[in-house]
C-alpha cells in the first residue's frame, strides 16, 4: 500500500466519505509496522479502534431477576402480617366479650322506681355543684369588666 | 421466545450494547448495569421481538435512550473512568506505558465529544456499522450522520495535532 493511497484515503476520512472496508483498509495499515513518519501520529487513533472492540460485557444477567423474586417476597410477607393480625384479633375478641358484659352490669339498674329517683337525684347535685363551681370563678371576670370601664369610657 | 432462543439472539450484541452504553455513561459499572436493564427491557418485550425488522438497531436505541436518560437525571454525578486494560504488541515496556496512555488519549478525546457524535463514532468506528444501520438507531438521515462523523472525526484530528504538538 503506498502511503499516496494511504493520504488520499485519510482525507476521504475525515470527510466521512469512506466505505467501511476502506476504513478496514486504514486500520491493517496503521496496525502495520511500516507507517510513515509523518502519519504516525494517526496510529493511536486507529489502534485504539481496533483495541476498544475487545471490551466486552461481563456481568452475569439472571433475566428473572429482581422484580419478580420481589412480588413473590411482598405477597408472603404480607400474607404473614395477615395471619398474624388476624390471629391477634381472635385472641384479643374474647376477653373484650366478657369485660364488656361485666361493665354493663356496674352501671347500676334498680328494679325500685323511688330507689332510682334517689340515685338519679344525687347524681344530678353531682353535677351542679360542679357546674357552679365553674360558674363562680367566671364571676371575676365582672371586676375586669368594671375596671375596664373605668379606663376606656364609651363614646 | 423462550429463554435459549432469546440468549442467541442476544449474545451477539450484548457487547456492542455494553460498550455504546460506556462510551455515553463512561463508568465501567453504570454501564453494566446499564446493560443489564437493557436486556430486561427486550427480555420483557421478547414476544413482541420478531416483529422488529432489527432486533439489534431497536436495542441500540433502547440503549442510547437509557443512557440518556441516565446521564439526565444525574448530570452532575458523573463518575471518571476506570482504567481499561489494553494489551500492546510492542516489547518493551517503556513503549508498552507510552502506548497506552496515547490510546487512553484518544478515549478521552472521544469521550469530550458532544453525546450524539460520541454515538456515532462509537458505532462507526468501533462497531463498523453501516451508514443505514446508525441512521435507523439514532432516528437521523443518513446525510446528517455523515456530517456528524465527519465532524467528530476532524474535532478527534485537531486535538490529536495539539496533543502531538504539546508532547515535543
Amino acid at each position: 500500500m503506498t502511503t499516496n493511497y494511504i493520504e488520499v484515503l485519510l482525507e476521504k476520512y475525515f470527510d466521512g466519505e469512506t466505505s467501511l472496508q476502506e476504513e478496514q483498509e486504514l486500520k491493517t495499515y496503521f496496525m502495520s509496522k511500516d507507517v510513515a513518519q509523518h502519519l504516525k501520529i494517526y496510529q493511536p487513533l486507529f489502534g485504539y479502534y481496533t483495541k476498544a472492540k475487545e471490551d466486552s460485557f461481563t456481568k452475569k444477567v439472571t433475566l428473572n431477576s429482581g422484580k419478580v423474586y420481589k412480588k413473590v417476597g411482598l405477597s408472603i410477607a404480607a400474607s404473614i402480617v395477615f395471619a398474624a393480625s388476624f390471629y391477634l384479633f381472635i385472641k384479643e375478641e374474647k376477653p373484650a366479650n366478657t369485660s364488656k358484659t361485666l361493665a354493663s352490669s356496674e352501671y347500676g339498674t334498680f328494679n325500685n322506681p323511688e330507689e332510682a329517683f334517689k340515685e338519679t337525684q344525687k347524681a344530678l347535685a353531682l353535677i351542679s355543684t360542679n357546674v357552679n363551681k365553674g360558674v363562680s370563678s367566671v364571676s371575676y371576670i365582672e371586676h375586669y369588666e368594671q375596671s375596664k370601664n373605668l379606663i376606656f369610657k364609651k363614646q | 421466545m423462550n429463554q435459549l432462543e432469546f440468549v442467541t439472539l442476544i449474545n451477539p450484541i450484548k457487547d456492542k450494547l455494553f460498550r455504546i452504553a460506556k462510551r455515553l455513561l463512561i463508568s465501567t459499572e453504570e454501564a453494566e448495569d446499564a446493560t443489564q436493564e437493557v436486556l430486561l427491557k427486550l427480555w420483557n418485550k421478547k414476544n413482541g421481538l420478531n416483529e422488529y425488522k432489527s432486533v439489534e438497531a431497536l436495542a441500540v436505541m433502547i440503549t442510547k435512550n437509557y443512557c440518556l436518560d441516565q446521564l439526565k437525571a444525574k448530570r452532575s454525578q458523573n463518575i471518571s473512568l476506570v482504567h481499561s486494560n489494553y494489551s500492546s504488541n510492542s516489547p518493551t515496556l517503556d513503549k508498552q506505558m507510552e502506548d497506552k496512555d496515547s490510546l487512553e488519549w484518544v478515549n478521552k478525546i472521544i469521550n469530550r465529544l458532544p453525546e450524539q457524535q460520541r454515538l456515532i463514532v462509537q458505532m462507526r468506528e468501533i462497531e463498523n456499522c453501516e451508514f443505514e444501520e446508525i441512521a435507523i438507531a439514532l432516528d437521523m438521515q443518513e446525510t446528517a450522520v455523515r456530517v456528524a462523523l465527519s465532524r467528530a472525526r476532524k474535532t478527534i484530528r485537531e486535538a490529536m495535532l495539539k496533543m502531538n504538538t504539546y508532547d515535543n
